[in-house]
């Protein structure tokens, strides 16, 4: 094997494909990153038999042939290169790496003991990558982040024809986004639990493509094979599936409210900062609304308390309700929107957070963040 | 400092073998060792008459039996040192409203707070003393009308002193310190008598030459802070002068709130090991509640058959209340333990207080269409009080024989107002009757287990106000023979207490 790549190019599409690399590889083999030159293309791949990263690359290909080298000691090669065509060639076990005057000389890994990459699922379809990264970071937010409860860690990816909702939550907030895509097929539906943090590295990192297609296994329980796969801008990645029961979550969202506030998200999100500041460890801030006003307040007893004002308006009756304020400051950016409208039953009971274009707009229907509020005993 | 020994401590003498002594007429004036008595059980209690042949609190049980093989042998019933507890403690605050207990038997009282504080403010030091004294021996007094039992005040300016003073009280004693006098007390005591001084630290003073709390005062105060660290040396220092600013304070700010039982016979099966993790998440769910608090770390506590312990806990993102969360969290924490070979302890608490809760979507979501349908599984665990099962610090109590009567029925001696929990009970296994424990038959009435084996136990006849009385053997499975509560200290025509605090039917 034998090719010529941009530097550029190759120290980018390493990057990416070491990723997914794992820190302990449980078999050695997993640590390498497979090189395969045919063609005028150079694809590496990685896998840690969760996710697989696939991406290709422009290359100057003499001799085609594979290779299994270590993937972070080429990542860190790669980086370091300094800016000029990168030559790499196979020397019997050996890989040489040769740019400008450096030259690097690498042990292989046994390609024939690497485990097959996992195929794409095949029903696909196709949204926009900036959209998709958007709305999975949106979601993503309300996650759970222990184990505990494997089942929360992952966002629910639901297909109905042309409508994806996203749904996350950690039991203390729930957020649901839902998107339209462009499916192959049309009547598709699908549903899949994947790993929430898995899933917004993913987006992110094919964000920048105009367009991202899905694959996912067809069929309403399990998820078939239990992958999902994504691909764009010549990068392709697959996940394994969580498996387990989402917990059903359309019953939760609220539908009659008794009070419903406007509040312009900046000077709201300003003013929970400064009095968050006093709420150790998360205590609660507590916000009261009026008409025309909410005053926010955090600290209690002997400690540091503060409180403030500001403009709000609401409808309906006044409410008092207290609030982890990490979990409202992260729905408050999560609805990026310059107004937030939050839609109240009782103190007790979840509130609807979701965002205005302005304040005068219809609230935008395609995302909401449901939040548990705190109970002040004593 | 005070200029009046307004500082009471009052630590009752040998209290659960008195308790034992007093409920049990053939046991007065014989040693009497309460404890745990099974392999590796350590001495409770030891009676006066015990600790003449070297019997003492913390030794193994082991050792005790061989240094005094004559004496009786009882496990605890803690449910009636509870009562007789409460009973003191309510004569205490009686005194003062700022009453610091330290165990069942021991507390801190603040007289200068109570209803004599301002006849003992204007009070000249003499006088004073004098009320203050008259004060204690009248508290000495009510206790042994109101529960049959002797203590001992101490009564001084500060903590130190007045403990000290209890202690050189024993037994059934009054000890003033007069204020002015606590350098001349202090002085001749080893340096051990000082809070804070233990074996190690006992053994550094020793090498730098101070034996007694005296050299231990005349050192100066850098030496000190040199030889035990900043902290520890200067307060040290300040103790062995007498300066105990130490207020009293009536209520600590509970870290935690725990609940647990010891079963009589180990638990075995999965299903009720998960049962009792329940009850227990309830019990200690309610007494969260009614402390008005909530929690962030479940621990789930258990001990197996061979005694050892694990702990497990897991911390959740919010402090909550909720006994669905908390059930929970501690069945999948129990879920992690391997409890093949049995389990003779499980507990259930709750950490990292706060007063306030994160509400869980689903929990409340789950509880919504049968309200509380967690609750339901509590069965009759919520119709009797908390009270009973003491603070954090205190004593756990002891459900003997919970799953071990035949019927299924709660066979807890100490526990009556368990009956009727749990009837759908465990595998049917043979009756133990643990020795000290209260039995009512058939025929010839309350008693209490003097001892079993070989498929026999024997039960002596007599009640705390009965002469002593006769004893009977009976097959273990003798019908007429039932467990039974603990009867009164004292009768209900004496004072208010024992009595009324329940466990009697």
């Amino acid at each position: 094997m034998k090719f010529r790549v941009e530097r550029d190019v190759l120290a980018e599409a390493v990057a990416w494909a070491a990723r997914s690399l794992p820190a302990r590889p449980p078999v050695p083999v997993l640590a390498g990153l497979l090189l395969t030159a045919e063609e005028n293309r150079l694809s590496l791949s990685g896998f840690d038999y969760e996710v697989s990263a696939r991406v290709e690359a422009e290359a100057d290909v003499e001799e085609a042939g594979t290779v299994l080298v270590s993937g972070r000691l080429l990542a860190d090669i790669s980086r370091a290169l300094p800016n000029r065509p990168v030559e790499i060639s196979t020397d019997g076990v050996r890989v040489s790496v040769v740019c400008g005057s450096s030259r690097f000389t690498l042990p292989t890994l046994p390609v024939d003991e690497y485990p097959a990459l996992p195929q794409m699922p095949t029903a696909t379809g196709t949204v926009s990558g900036e959209v998709f990264a958007a709305a999975v970071s949106q979601v993503a937010v309300a996650a759970g982040r222990d184990d505990t409860l494997p089942v929360l860690t992952g966002v629910r990816v639901e297909i109905e024809d042309d409508r994806i909702t996203l749904a996350a939550t950690d039991r203390y907030r729930f957020a649901v986004r839902e998107l339209l895509w462009k499916p192959e097929q049309p009547g598709l539906s699908a549903v899949a639990l994947v790993p929430a943090k898995t899933l917004l590295d993913t987006a992110r990192s094919l964000g920048s493509g105009d367009v991202v297609s899905i694959a996912l296994a067809s069929g309403k329980e399990g998820g078939g094979e239990g992958l999902i796969g994504f691909e764009g801008a010549g990068r392709r990645t697959t996940t394994r599936l969580l498996e387990g029961e989402f917990p059903k979550f359309r019953s939760l969202f609220p539908t009659e409210f008794s009070a419903v506030a406007t509040i312009v998200t900046a000077p709201f999100v300003e003013a929970v900062k400064r009095v968050s500041l006093v709420a150790e460890r998360n205590t609660p801030v507590r916000l009261g609304f009026e008409q025309g006003v909410l005053t926010l307040e955090a600290g209690s007893g002997d400690d540091a308390q503060a409180t403030e004002r500001i403009d709000a308006d609401l409808e309906g009756d006044d409410i008092s309700i207290a609030f982890n304020p990490a979990y409202l400051l992260e729905g408050l950016s999560a609805i990026d929107s310059p107004v937030a409208q939050l839609s109240f039953t009782t103190s007790t009971k979840p509130a609807l957070l979701s965002g205005r274009p302005s304040v005068d707009a219809e609230a935008d229907e395609a995302y909401k963040y449901l939040i548990m509020p705190v109970r002040l005993s004593g | 400092m005070r200029s009046l020994p307004t500082i009471l401590h009052l630590d009752m003498d040998a209290f659960f073998a008195s308790v034992e002594q007093a409920a049990k007429p053939s046991l007065r004036g014989r040693p009497v060792v309460v404890g745990g008595l099974g392999g590796r059980g350590v001495v409770a209690t030891a009676s006066y008459e015990a600790r003449r042949f070297g019997v003492h609190s913390a030794m193994a049980m082991a050792h005790a039996r061989r240094l005094c093989p004559n004496a009786a042998y009882l496990v605890p019933r803690f449910e009636l040192y509870r009562q007789v507890s409460e009973t003191v403690m309510g004569l205490l605050r009686r005194l003062s409203p700022l009453v610091e207990p330290l165990s069942l038997d021991e507390a801190f009282v603040d007289l200068e707070a109570g209803p004599y504080g301002e006849v003992l403010a204007g009070a000249a030091p003499a006088a004073g003393a004098d009320l203050v004294r008259a004060l204690g021996e009248d508290l000495r007094a009510d206790i042994a009308a109101a529960t049959g039992l002797t203590g001992s005040v101490g009564l001084a300016s500060c903590k130190l002193l007045a403990k000290i003073a209890s202690e050189e009280a024993k037994p059934d004693g009054l000890v003033l310190v007069g204020p002015g006098t606590e350098r001349a007390v202090l002085a001749p005591m080893p340096a051990r008598a000082l809070p804070g001084v233990g074996p190690a630290t006992a053994e550094t003073l020793r090498r730098a030459g101070l034996t007694t709390v005296g050299d231990v005062a005349a050192a100066a105060e850098p030496e000190l802070v040199r030889l035990l660290g900043r902290a520890h040396g200067g307060s040290l220092h300040a103790m062995a002068l007498g300066l105990d600013d130490r207020p009293v304070v009536a209520e600590r700010d509970a870290k935690s709130v725990s609940v647990e039982d010891t079963f009589e016979v180990d638990l075995v099966e999965r299903d009720r090991i998960v049962r009792e993790v329940d009850r227990l998440a309830a019990r200690c769910v309610r007494r969260l509640r009614g402390a008005g608090r909530s929690g962030r770390t479940v621990v789930v506590k258990v001990r197996r058959f061979d005694f050892s312990t694990l702990t497990r806990s897991e911390t959740l993102r919010a402090p909550t209340d909720d006994l669905s969360v908390i059930a929970e969290t501690a069945r999948r924490l129990v879920e992690q333990v391997d409890v093949t070979g049995g389990v003779r302890l499980l507990g259930v608490g709750v950490s990292g207080l706060a007063d306030f809760t994160q509400e869980d979507l689903f929990a409340q979501a789950a509880q919504r269409p049968g309200e509380d349908a967690a609750g339901q599984a509590q069965g009759g665990d919520a119709a009797h009080g908390d009270a009973a099962y003491g603070g954090p610090g205190q004593p756990r109590a002891f459900h003997p024989g919970r799953s071990a009567a035949p019927d299924g029925a709660a066979a807890g001696g100490a526990d009556g107002s368990d009956d009727g929990d749990d009837g759908d009970g465990g595998a049917p296994a043979a009756r133990r009757w643990m020795p000290g424990y209260d039995v009512h038959h058939a025929d010839f009435g309350p008693g209490w287990v003097q001892g079993s084996g070989v498929g026999r136990v024997t039960v002596r006849f007599e009640t705390p106000d009965s002469p002593p009385g006769r004893v009977r053997t009976f097959r273990v499975d003798d019908p007429g023979l039932r467990p039974a509560p603990p009867v009164p200290l004292v009768a209900s025509d004496g004072t208010a207490g024992v009595a009324a605090s329940g466990g009697g039917d």
